[in-house]
């Protein structure tokens, strides 16, 4: 009888993960925006405008590294096509911004523009709509989705797995890559969407705005990882782990494989378009260039460093990396890709668990 | 359209590169197999999904059959691994496989559990008109048609319990899993089950750890907790230690009666000790079958274990 304890149902957290869980969200959520807007810009203690945008940045790249290691860490599907749904995601919002700066354009014109560039007349009929905020926010999280669905369905189906499966997921990226640099596909082309001027009537310029949008990508962050560490405690996570390790033994114990790759697969779609339209108001444009083969490569990476199959461990991946980016391309522009090339080789030799599996066992050490 | 799909969805039903080889090449993960079987180009001719009533009740008679292989055949880039094989299960039996290596003993499990498609031929239970052969893996294990692979194989990462709650009978969509949580009865079940193989202690543990005798039981439970109907056991002893072997003899007595066990298994010794009826296969024929006496003393199986020699 003895055998029962939480074995089988573990808990979301036990109650010094939910401690843990509280402290790093009042300190993302309330100490960085209380550093930023009430202490005053004198003070040593201030976060300078800057900072809130390259943290809040952070925070959509962990969303990102949360459904990545979703599908990967926990599905064992290894996408290095994920840049193309966060892009999508990204365009939805940007459309909106796009539409919402009106007439204040360069030719003040009401149609974006670039199109007037282009000598369009009229809205092509796929932005019809985008001048509402639902709208742009549900084709964020819908289209990318619905793209990973159908791209899905199809490759799971057709049994297309391990690196197979990777290199169509680039190719699915770089052709989108393709066809948003057309001017013609009607997104802006090479140039993208930029020149935002205002979010649902605030302005995208001010302090408080910024903040406010650092404040909504912080608690997007936490309901993804809340939403992310549900399914994968739940008897679904263990699905998906056991179709990770021994495929063909789910499949004998009934369980079918395609249907629950499709549901992590297109899960982490949609939360990726999320990341975008957070995203996209903070650094104000979206081009073609996020969805650079290369991006989506680095999104892998980030897991990678962080550590597999712990979500926390990914979220501290995309932070550590992307810090580290930060740092470098500033202090030494040209030495970044080599140290992002040593740091994946560095971790895959020693630390094949990444920062998450090293803190884990100088814990169990201690 | 209906027929392309079908077409199709024989094709995604190809069973895939599965970690447990057949018995020529044991540790080769990726087996040519089924590549052979899409060259023969029979899968593209639409075959009936039905078995004709008439049909089964000629083959079945009056037996309390459980589940029938009906004139069975299957090659291999034209190796016939089996050649017109017909089986019956009885009910509550518990039925010993053996023959000679390439038998075809592993190629009959591979058909029965839809792992290998059959040239010609159906497999059918009793009760139900469909053909097995044109079902997926996983609705033949939802009907309870339950294999244990040679190499045990349980999911590793997970423990013991877990193991159990995955095989647990029940609804398997995504959406279920997501919500479910055991209830009394399914505890239940996994403690009583744990209990009899008696890994009740080990439940926390991961089943990686597990000794090899012990995970082979896990195995075996496992799919007892997807109350069978029928249970394929291939080789249950192979690499156990003698006292693991006992137990094992013990454990597939115990559970037969309620359902029918089929074990496949080289060593004689293991047969005598819980076998009711042995069916011998050899050249992918049924050679023999009847009490192991009658058979070990049948001429031609003497002749096919003894008179060639073989390693």
């Amino acid at each position: 009888m003895k055998a029962e304890p939480a074995v089988g149902l573990r808990a979301l957290h036990d109650k010094s993960g939910w401690i843990a869980l509280a402290i790093v969200s009042l300190v993302l959520c309330v100490l960085v925006p209380v550093l930023s807007l009430a202490v005053p810009a004198s003070s040593p203690l201030h976060l300078p405008d800057y900072l809130v945008a390259l943290f809040g940045k952070f925070l959509c790249y962990g969303i990102v590294a949360l459904a990545i290691d979703l599908i990967w860490g926990f599905t064992g599907i290894l996408s290095l096509g994920h840049g193309v749904f966060f892009a999508l995601g990204g365009y939805a919002m940007g459309m909106y911004l796009m539409l919402s700066i009106g007439a204040q354009g360069v030719y003040k014109s009401v149609l974006p523009d670039f199109m007037v560039f282009l000598d369009w007349h009229e809205l092509p009929w796929f932005w019809r709509g985008f001048d509402y905020l639902g709208v742009a926010l549900i084709a964020a999280l819908v289209v990318p989705g619905l793209l990973a669905f159908v791209f899905g369905y199809f490759a799971f189906r057709s049994r297309i797995r391990g690196v197979y499966f990777s290199i169509i997921t680039q190719a699915l990226t770089f052709a989108l890559m393709l066809l948003f640099f057309r001017n013609e596909t009607g997104f802006g082309g090479n140039n993208g969407l930029t020149d935002f001027k205002s979010l649902y009537g605030y302005n995208l310029h001010e302090p408080s705005t910024k903040v406010g949008l650092y404040v909504l990508s912080a608690l997007g962050l936490l309901v993804t990882y809340l939403l992310c560490r549900y399914i994968v405690t739940s008897k679904a996570g263990r699905v998906l782990r056991a179709i990770r390790d021994a495929e063909s033994r789910a499949m004998f114990v009934g369980f079918n494989p395609t249907t629950y790759k499709l549901f992590a697969w297109t899960l982490s779609a949609v939360l990726c378009g999320l990341a975008g339209a957070l995203y996209v108001p903070q650094v104000g444009i979206i081009n073609p260039g996020e969805m650079q083969p290369a991006n989506s490569i680095e999104m892998g990476i980030w897991v990678a460093v962080g550590g597999r199959a712990t979500l926390f461990g990914a979220v501290l991946g995309a932070f550590l990396v992307n810090g580290l980016r930060s740092f470098f391309t500033a202090a030494m522009p040209n030495a970044w890709l080599y140290v992002l090339g040593s740091l994946f080789i560095a971790v895959t030799l020693f630390f094949p668990d990444g920062v998450a599996g090293a803190l884990g066992r100088l814990k169990r050490k201690s | 359209m209906s027929e392309s799909s079908a077409v199709s969805n024989a094709l995604s039903a190809e069973p895939e590169t599965a970690p447990e080889a057949r018995e020529s090449a044991p540790a080769v993960r990726a087996e040519p197999a089924t590549k052979s079987n899409e060259k023969s180009g029979k899968r593209w001719s639409v075959r009936p999904r039905l078995v004709d009533p008439e049909r089964r009740a000629a083959v079945v008679g009056t037996r309390q059959a459980v589940l029938v292989v009906d004139n069975v055949s299957v090659s291999f880039d034209g190796f016939k691994a089996i050649t017109d094989l017909t089986l019956i299960l009885d009910k509550g039996e518990l039925r010993c496989l053996i023959g000679p290596n390439g038998a075809g003993k592993t190629t009959l499990m591979d058909i029965i559990t839809g792992k290998t498609k059959p040239d010609s031929g159906t497999v059918f239970m009793p009760h139900d008109a469909r053909d097995l052969t044109q079902l997926k893996e996983y609705e033949i294990a939802a009907l309870g048609i339950c294999r244990k692979f040679q190499r045990p194989t349980v999911f590793a990462g997970h423990t013991v319990y877990e193991n159990m709650e995955l095989a647990l009978t029940g609804p398997k969509g995504v959406w279920n899993s997501l919500f479910s949580r055991l209830n009394a009865e399914q505890k239940r079940t996994i403690e009583q089950i744990l209990e009899q193989i008696g890994l009740h202690e080990h439940a926390a543990v991961r089943a990686g750890q597990l000794s090899h005798g012990q995970k082979q039981w896990l195995e075996i439970g496992m799919l007892l907790a997807q109350d069978p109907k029928v249970l394929l056991v291939d080789e249950p002893i192979a690499g156990m230690t003698h006292q693991e072997t006992e137990r094992t003899a013990e454990l597939l007595k115990s559970l037969a009666g309620e359902r029918t066990v089929v074990v496949v298994e080289h060593d004689m010794e293991f047969v005598r000790s819980i076998a009711q009826r042995v069916t011998v296969l050899h050249e992918g024929k049924v050679l023999a079958e009847g009490d192991i006496d009658s058979v070990q003393s049948n001429p031609r199986v003497v002749e096919v274990y003894l008179g060639e020699p073989r390693t």
